[in-house]
């Protein structure tokens, strides 16, 4: 007896794979700046719809304050970045405080309030997660108010350091792409991002994975048959705070800036909602797919309605249309097809198709 | 004499001012099948909750093997040897039909905490589950998901739950309800299997005058949540009281 393995899933699986292996080598494939900004970016939100499907996905918890728990690992390393100074210790020093931070509000509404039904623990979230953003902008010194901080990052990341140089004493090139800081970063960032994510699939592969899923499905059933519901729902929450942590924490090594509006806002709550349906529910494949389609999207759909709308500039209408003032409205649009013809997420949809008989 | 595995004293709940189950006091023992009886809403589903958890008693106490467990949460009993099926079929209807049974085997074996390997590297697990998948006939759909089997399998596979617990204590509510005549053999067979060992005690709800015959050691008389009647099946079946209240009404059902 083997398990079924559709070929929807492996058409799911294969993009995946694809998307890896772009993202391990984009700074040799697409050589500029904002390229790698956005592969990074796409990297660390992997993990973070991640995280938050493991909550959603697949334990069927509702939470709102992931955001936050970002904003925790995103701000402790640059309150240690800023105040020790760059270095590996002050790394350290802040993502440990983030995670510790991040922990012990994650057990402490877990505890509190896992017990309670689903849309009230929705609405405590919520609430926890005000909270903390106002305190981001109200303590201004500690965490530099609506401003946010700017620091610098280890000596390595920098993009003057030279990894190797030629015989001239210039940084070496290899395939064109100069053996800087800003690569040896951007490895960082792939590489962590890598091992969390490779850490959550693990999970919900194993025994504790369908403990979970079986919550999701029928929570009286589950601890009828001898699980402690509230105990697995805890301490699935405190796993996703954990990794949610240390992406911030990557990111803000990253972007060297970590401010209210890039870290703990409910903006990004909402895109990490967005790619969580937009990917699928309940399958890591679609954290993925949905973060990278979203973080693409952002970037880039500006431009290319910049595009039309200079090829269409001779048609009625049209050009207007697709003002790249309007991709709001057009990611709007995107989004409700989507949820229209993959109604659970690119991932699940896919992978269901091939089951189907 | 062997010692009851299942003690009720008093046990009672009160919904508002209706009292659903009203100090029942009842000893069940190792290799005893009970069948408990009484007219819809007599609080048969009732008396099974508050035995397995899922309703706190108001007052009175349940107590297994000495231990009393009136207090604990339903996987707490689970974990005591208490085990339950569902009158409504209540499955996780996602999963496939061997990760609904490998979820109660690994309950059982204390698995459920293990995060790091995939399910399938545990054999062991994987291996005890198909021979619950055997024993109840469904090893044909494993790998669909519980929602798609038609309604017998169902309730089969809510059977194959409750066995992959390997619990000391089964209780079935009405585990044949809806069920098609050809499949209810199969269940009933393997009830009477799990009665033959001797070591476990079987609480069976349930109305079909045939099975209640052909398995019960003793039967027992729900009715407005009191403890109506309590005894070896013909004599409870020919006193008078009974009759009165439930036999009237099943006699012709039964006939």
């Amino acid at each position: 007896m083997t398990e079924q393995n559709s070929t929807g899933a492996l058409i799911v699986k294969i993009t995946v794979l694809t998307i890896g292996a772009a993202l391990l080598f984009a700074p040799f494939l697409f050589q500029d700046v904002r390229s790698l900004e956005v592969a990074a970016r796409i990297c660390v939100f992997v993990v973070l719809v991640a995280s938050y499907d493991l909550l959603i996905g697949y334990t069927g918890i509702v939470s709102f304050a992931h955001t936050m728990f970002f904003g925790f690992g995103a701000y402790g390393a640059a309150i240690a970045l800023k105040q020790m100074g760059p270095g590996w210790d002050a790394v350290m020093v802040g993502g440990l405080a983030g995670m510790l931070v991040s922990l012990v509000v994650a057990v402490a509404i877990g505890l509190l309030s896992l017990r309670v039904k689903a849309i009230f623990f929705a609405m405590i979230t919520l609430a926890v997660a005000s909270v903390v953003l106002v305190l981001a902008s109200q303590l201004s010194d500690f965490t530099g108010g609506e401003d946010g901080i700017t620091y610098r990052a280890p000596q390595l990341f920098k993009t003057a350091t030279k990894l190797a140089v030629d015989e001239d004493g210039k940084v070496l090139r290899l395939f064109g792409v100069k053996l800087n800081g800003k690569l040896a970063a951007y490895y960082f960032v792939f590489a962590t991002s890598l091992a969390l994510f490779v850490l959550m699939f693990r999970l919900v592969g194993s025994p504790l994975g369908t403990v979970l899923k079986a919550i999701r499905e029928n929570e009286a059933r589950a601890e009828a048959i001898g699980y402690r519901v509230v105990s697995y729902r805890t301490f699935v929450f405190c796993i996703a705070a954990l990794a949610a942590s240390l992406a911030g924490t990557i990111y803000a090594i990253w972007l060297k800036y970590t401010g209210p509006d890039t870290m703990l806002s409910f903006s990004i709550m909402i895109d990490i909602l967005l790619m969580v349906v937009i990917g699928g529910m309940g399958t890591m494949w679609g954290a993925v797919i949905g973060a990278v389609l979203m973080v693409l999207a952002q970037y880039y759909l500006r431009d290319l309605m910049g595009a039309a709308a200079e090829a269409t500039s001779n048609l009625p209408i049209l050009p207007e249309l697709l003002n790249p003032d309007r991709w709001l409205l057009w990611l709007g649009i995107i989004f409700i097809l989507l949820v229209y013809f993959f109604p659970r997420g690119i991932a699940g949809t896919i992978m269901q198709k091939g089951i189907a008989k | 004499m062997t010692q009851p595995s299942l003690v009720t004293k008093d046990l009672t709940i009160r919904f508002g001012g209706h009292l659903a189950v009203n100090q029942v006091n009842c000893e069940f023992l190792p290799g005893e099948l009970t069948v408990i009886v009484g007219p819809n809403g007599a609080g048969k589903t009732t008396f099974f909750n508050l035995i397995s958890g899922q309703l706190a008693a108001s007052s009175g106490k349940v107590v297994k093997d000495g231990v009393e467990i009136t207090k604990m949460s339903p996987s707490t009993r689970a974990r005591h040897g208490i085990g339950r099926a569902f009158q409504l079929t209540n499955l996780f209807p996602q999963l496939s039909v061997l990760e609904n049974i490998r979820l109660a085997v690994q309950a059982r074996s204390g698995d459920g905490w293990r995060l790091f390997k995939p399910v399938s590297s545990y054999k062991e697990l994987t291996a005890r589950a198909e021979r619950y998948l055997e024993a109840t006939k469904l090893t044909d759909v494993a790998f669909l998901p519980a929602s798609a089997l038609p309604h017998g399998d169902q309730r089969k596979l809510e059977v194959a739950l409750l066995m992959a617990m390997e619990p000391d204590i089964y209780m079935f509510d009405e585990p044949t309800a809806g069920m098609s005549l050809d499949h209810t053999p199969d269940v009933l067979e393997l009830i009477a299997e799990i009665k033959h060992d001797k070591s476990k005690t079987v609480l069976l709800v349930e109305h079909k005058m045939d099975v209640v015959r052909a398995l019960a050691d003793r039967i027992i008389v729900l009715h407005n949540g009191e403890l109506l009647a309590d005894g070896a099946p013909d004599e409870v079946m020919s006193s008078q009281i009974v009759r009165d209240v439930y036999l009237g009404k099943s006699g012709e059902a039964a006939a």
